[in-house]
């Protein structure tokens, strides 16, 4: 059909980018999970599982494990909260006003991340806007402490910066459920409510599925906001790898890390693919 | 003028329920924007009976049940059922139910699930809801697949569960609409068979939406012909084909021809063509079915007049033939397969089946 000159011109380069940029790193990441740093601070090229074990043993991996993905928990559970209800008015009941309202969920998406993070920190500072505001009306007597630096901040910062993500799954998939399903509930005599809970909550849950995946994942990764927003408590599992990769040279434990954190995203991206598709009927 | 009003007055366009009224649709009329879909719709359902909505697409026939499922609001008019105000209730008041065109199964459920819904969100006893759902997919026959999801089932399957999943909410009328489009023409004619006896069966009225006049003859007590949002004549099939009140409904059941002529001082004149007739002195326009023309047989009384041949055309026990006339008015007759040899022949038909009709006026 297509000539083989063509076939090539089209397969290599993208075969060619995730090859050098996709399977080269993670090679090499794999191989520095089972070396070590010499006292000397040279990488040891001898295969071992010091790297896993270390991990295993010493609490602080595992409990900043366990809190990364507490906060990643917190900032899907929150992102859905928020991004459900407004996919379900934008789908049922925008009207005429859909088109601008979806625009307005978008646009947020093409402000740099950095500088959403950092408006978060001009908010939620000491002298930020809330607590001056707080001040002012008298609510508080002094700066609110726990709004900055802290898992707060960062649950906070993250749910407004991937809230968008889950609509947009959510919002697609309710677009997808035919009118006449919703009207044949009605027909049946089910009011708004049980209409939404037997037929349109049920024929959501793949944009639910995809966009707590997305929260989820992303945030589990995240390691900007814990970095400028989360102080000392907030720490995330990704500032880790990154201190490990950085001042701290032990690029083989890092790499273990990583490691072990692609295993665990690959895991929830498989399962939440399987839900996906047990649960659409397309 | 005056003779087109008193023929208004011999063909009535509304025939009287023969039973009790179930529904009354008074002065419906429907405005989407600038566009006029409805107006001013009247018309009686009786209880228990198999009423048709029969019109051309974009006639206002589905608008007029979504209308009456609370799919849609009327722009004014009323809808009256059993004496309460029908229209101001939502759909999910109404004891109505609705089999839909695709039929509208809940994708995420079984069979068995599909039409247990209505039960269930009325929350009736389990055991009553088992025994319902079984008694309902037993009628269709359905059982044997009750725990399949409807993605499984076949599309004349899938219509029979939505006729169930309608049914087993025992409503006071059930709206079809077009419910057996999108089967194949065998299928089509079974189920056709099957919905009138389940029809006569359970005793509940259907208001069944169609542009297929076959159908609409095959299964209707009483057929209401929409054309452009207005109702152009309501009577039972055989009236609706035999008395046509307007040429728009000749035409649109079943074959006609249609002659332009005038009656003056009793007789009736259409180019050479002339009968006795005890119509009022005017324009007319008559309907002649094509099986009420025959070969002649010198029968006193008739109409006669020698044709040429055109065309003839097979349709199974019967030949449909054009003739033309001496002075070029060109016939359509209907006779037995193979009856027509010969290029020239003489035709005749009863004065009487010549039935006068209305003009239909332009519409948009």
């Amino acid at each position: 059909m297509f000539s083989r000159a063509y076939r090539t011109i089209v397969t290599v380069p993208p075969l060619a980018w995730v090859a050098v940029f996709l399977l080269v790193p993670y090679a090499l990441m794999f191989c520095y999970s089972f070396w070590s740093v010499s006292a000397a601070q040279t990488i040891v090229h001898s295969w071992n599982f010091a790297n896993y074990q270390e991990l295993l043993e010493k609490p602080v991996y595992w409990q900043t494990l366990l809190r990364s993905m507490w906060i990643a928990a917190r900032v899907m559970l929150f992102s859905l909260l928020l991004g459900y209800p407004l996919a379900y008015f934008l789908s049922f009941y925008a009207g005429k006003r859909k088109d601008l309202l979806y625009q307005m969920v978008i646009i947020p998406l093409w402000v740099s991340y950095l500088v959403r993070a950092y408006a978060w920190k001009t908010i939620l500072g000491s002298d930020g806007v809330l607590n001056t505001l707080l001040q002012y009306v008298h609510l508080t007597k002094h700066p609110l402490e726990f709004l900055l630096y802290s898992p707060f901040a960062v649950v906070l910062t993250l749910t407004h910066i991937y809230t968008p993500f889950t609509i947009l799954p959510i919002y697609a998939a309710l677009e997808h459920i035919p009118s006449n399903l919703v009207e044949a509930s009605h027909d049946l005599g089910a009011s708004p409510s049980q209409t939404f809970w037997k037929v349109i909550f049920p024929l959501s849950i793949p944009g639910v599925v995809a966009g707590a995946t997305f929260a989820f994942v992303l945030s589990l990764g995240d390691f900007l906001a814990p970095l400028l927003l989360g102080g000392p408590s907030g720490i995330m599992i990704s500032n880790i790898v990154v201190s490990l990769f950085g001042a701290a040279y032990n690029w083989p434990l890092g790499a273990a890390i990583s490691l072990g954190m692609l295993v665990i995203v690959v895991t929830l991206l498989f399962v939440s693919e399987r839900l996906e598709k047990k649960w659409s009927y397309s | 003028m005056s003779s087109l009003n008193t023929l208004s007055n011999l063909a009535t366009p509304n025939a009287q329920p023969p039973a009790k009224t179930l529904l009354s649709i008074r002065n419906v009329a429907k405005t989407f924007g600038a566009n006029l879909v409805l107006r001013d719709i009247s018309l009686e359902i009786a209880q228990g009976e198999f009423l048709t909505i029969l019109g051309e697409s974009g006639s206002g026939k589905t608008t007029l049940l979504r209308i009456i499922a609370g799919f849609e609001a009327a722009t004014s008019g009323e809808l009256w059922m059993s004496g309460d105000r029908l229209d101001h209730q939502p759909p999910y008041r109404r004891k109505v139910n609705t089999v839909f065109q695709s039929y509208a199964l809940f994708p995420h459920l079984t069979v068995e699930e599909n039409v247990a819904y209505g039960l269930r969100v009325a929350k009736r006893p389990d055991t009553e809801i088992k025994q319902r759902v079984a008694e309902a997919l037993d009628k269709v026959k359905m059982t044997a697949h009750a725990k399949k999801k409807p993605s499984n089932i076949s599309g004349g399957q899938q219509q029979r569960v939505a006729l169930a999943r309608a049914l087993v909410n025992r409503p006071q009328l059930l709206l079809l609409d077009e419910p057996l489009s999108a089967l194949d023409a065998n299928l089509r004619r079974q189920m056709q068979v099957e919905l009138k006896s389940l029809q006569r069966e359970v005793g509940i009225a259907f208001v069944f939406v169609t542009h297929d006049q076959e159908e609409a003859m095959v299964m209707s007590d009483r057929i209401a012909l929409l054309r452009s949002g207005e109702l152009e004549q309501v009577a039972g099939p055989r009236e609706i084909y035999n008395r046509p009140a307007t040429a728009y409904v000749a035409q649109f059941i079943g074959h006609t021809n249609l002659l332009k002529g005038e009656v003056r001082q009793s007789i009736a004149q259409c180019g050479s063509l002339s009968w006795k007739s005890n119509l009022p002195d005017g324009p007319f326009l008559f309907s002649l079915r094509p099986e009420h023309l025959r070969i002649s047989g010198g029968t006193p009384g008739a109409v006669h007049t020698r044709a040429k041949v055109l065309v003839q055309a097979f349709h199974g026990a019967t030949d449909l033939v054009r003739v033309e006339c001496a002075d070029g008015l060109v016939l359509t007759l209907r006779t037995p397969s193979g009856g027509i040899k010969g290029e020239n022949l003489e035709v005749e038909f009863e004065p009487a089946d010549a039935i006068p009709v209305r003009e239909s006026p332009e519409r948009t």
